[in-house]
């Protein structure tokens, strides 16, 4: 492959109590491409995602194990502070989260805003910019000041990835983005992707195996908390190695 | 229609008569007594109620200046003290569950929220009169915020517990510090639960006599200091109501009056501001 990694799990395994969530797994997530997470309800792909910006500290009884490197640097690691790592790696979750009390402008720049960026012009600038990059500026532009509740679910959806864009990070975790949405607004999130992986590393879980193949450059395969196999998306879909994923990808269980 | 069915409807139709009947109840005395304060009170209502200090016994006029000021004054500070005690007590129960302090906390919230009213004056007399060393209207405030702490408390707490933990996630997922989540992001979005706590408190402390009895005092004199003895509504309201005198029986209804307003005014005041 040759292709630079931006993130790495090695070995990683997430307890929930004393039940693993996921077991074992070494994932590589390469720079400015999208990887997509598939497998059965249950199978540790949330679960997983979630660990990449130590989104469970705050969940009590879960435990990570194992190592979760961004740039070569364990996340994990004593003395990092997961606020910086959230920072570098935003995520956006299945369903959309406007804050409620906010206009649309305000929610856009809410991750800004919130750390002490008062220039308005800055602040302005990187709205229009990440609402662009969410393909929703032209449908907001005349009403930034509305409240974001106001919005439709999926342009609820793109608003959060453009206010997960607006902080500049360098992942974005997608959990099922589109799997509340119809297939409009599907697809344009799914053309979203595509522009996106210029500037971002997108890791996405998906329900939908057409979905993955559409969109992704990598994907793995997860069932029961493992990861089954990885590959380039083409290869696995065309030519899987493991034949459970075979089976899954064919549509014989899941 | 069979028999079986006609006793259902036969049912559901007594159990609806009896919650109507329930519902009836409860609001009969409640508007008998809002009706009974304005028929009795609204004499006393004169522009000399508003502008005049009291006047002695069976010379007639005078009025409630001292009072509703001082009721004012140390409702307010009352007011913004349970607040911030009792929200931030809330936050912390609601929001670090796991906080070593909590069992602790909860236990102290509880056990306040049992005492009778009158012993928090006497907790401010110790904390607040003994040290200054004379009555005041601060020490007052401090009496009536121990009482509404714990209301406040409760209430934020419980509205906390309603708000999607997804907002939360959502915060964080930003690279938000929690602190920063809690106050810029769930707080506002609970600030109509909070406010009807920080409302029902109130109502609760404008409207107590007993722990002011010896911490504000009273006093017939028109005075904004808080560091002075204040006289408030329900003082004047016990005080004039306890009295032979029959102008002073008619002034004390009248306060009365002003106080069930002022609280239903305010409590209407604070959620129409909610809503814009």
């Amino acid at each position: 492959m040759g292709e630079p990694y931006r993130m790495e799990t090695q070995n990683l395994s997430v307890y929930y109590g004393r039940t693993p969530g996921v077991r074992g797994v070494s994932l590589p997530i390469h720079d400015r491409r999208v990887t997509a997470l598939i497998g059965p309800s249950g199978c540790g792909k949330t679960t997983f995602l979630r660990s990449l910006n130590r989104m469970h500290d705050l969940t009590p009884g879960v435990r990570v194990e194992g190592r979760v490197l961004l740039d070569g640097e364990d996340v994990y690691a004593p003395g990092v502070d997961p606020v910086v790592v959230r920072r570098r790696v935003g995520m956006v979750f299945q369903r959309p989260t406007p804050f409620p009390t906010m206009s649309i402008f305000e929610n856009v720049v809410a991750g800004l805003r919130l750390v002490g960026v008062r220039d308005r012009h800055r602040l302005a600038e990187a709205a229009e910019r990440a609402l662009r990059m969410a393909a929703l500026w032209d449908e907001v532009k005349d009403r930034l000041h509305a409240p974001a509740v106001g919005l439709s679910g999926g342009q609820q959806q793109r608003l959060s990835i453009a206010r997960a864009l607006a902080v500049e990070p360098e992942v974005l975790l997608m959990d099922e983005p589109t799997s509340a949405l119809d297939p409009i607004s599907t697809q344009a999130i799914e053309d979203l992707l595509e522009d996106l992986k210029k500037t971002v590393t997108i890791v996405i879980v998906t329900h939908n195996m057409q979905q993955a193949a559409r969109v992704s450059d990598y994907t793995a395969f997860f069932l029961n908390g493992e990861m089954v196999e990885f590959g380039p998306t083409e290869r696995l879909f065309t030519n899987p190695e493991d034949p459970r994923t075979e089976a899954y990808i064919t549509g014989r269980f899941g | 229609m069979n028999a079986n069915l006609r006793r259902r409807y036969l049912r559901d139709w007594l159990m609806q008569g009896l919650v109507f009947l329930g519902t009836a109840v409860v609001l009969v005395p409640l508007l008998f007594i809002l009706y009974y304060v304005l028929v009795q009170g609204i004499g006393a209502l004169s522009p000399a109620f508003f502008t005049r200090p009291p006047a002695p016994p069976g010379e007639g006029g005078g009025g409630m200046l001292p009072a509703i000021v001082g009721s004012l004054v140390v409702d307010s500070l009352a007011l913004v003290l349970a607040a911030v005690f009792g929200i931030a007590a809330g936050v912390l129960l609601a929001e670090y569950p796991d906080h070593p302090l909590n069992p602790l906390l909860r236990l102290v919230v509880d056990v306040m929220a049992g005492l009778p009213a009158i012993l928090m004056g006497l907790v401010a007399f110790v904390v607040v009169v003994k040290p200054l060393g004379h009555f005041s209207g601060l020490s007052g405030a401090v009496a009536l915020a121990l009482l509404m702490i714990p209301i406040v408390t409760r209430a934020t707490e419980g509205v906390l517990k309603l708000i999607p933990w997804e907002l939360t996630e959502a915060g964080l997922a930003l690279g938000l510090p929690r602190w920063r989540v809690i106050l810029s992001l769930v707080l506002p979005a609970a600030r109509g639960g909070i406010l009807t706590g920080l409302m029902l408190a109130l109502a609760r402390g404008a409207g107590e006599a007993a722990p002011l009895l010896f911490t504000a005092f009273g006093n017939p004199y028109l005075t904004f200091n808080p560091l002075e003895p204040m006289d408030t509504l329900p003082l004047k309201l016990y005080v004039y109501a306890i009295s032979p005198y029959e102008d002073w029986h008619r002034q004390a209804w009248g306060a009365a009056l002003l106080l069930a307003a002022a609280i239903m005014a305010a409590s209407f005041l604070a959620r129409r501001t909610l809503r814009r």
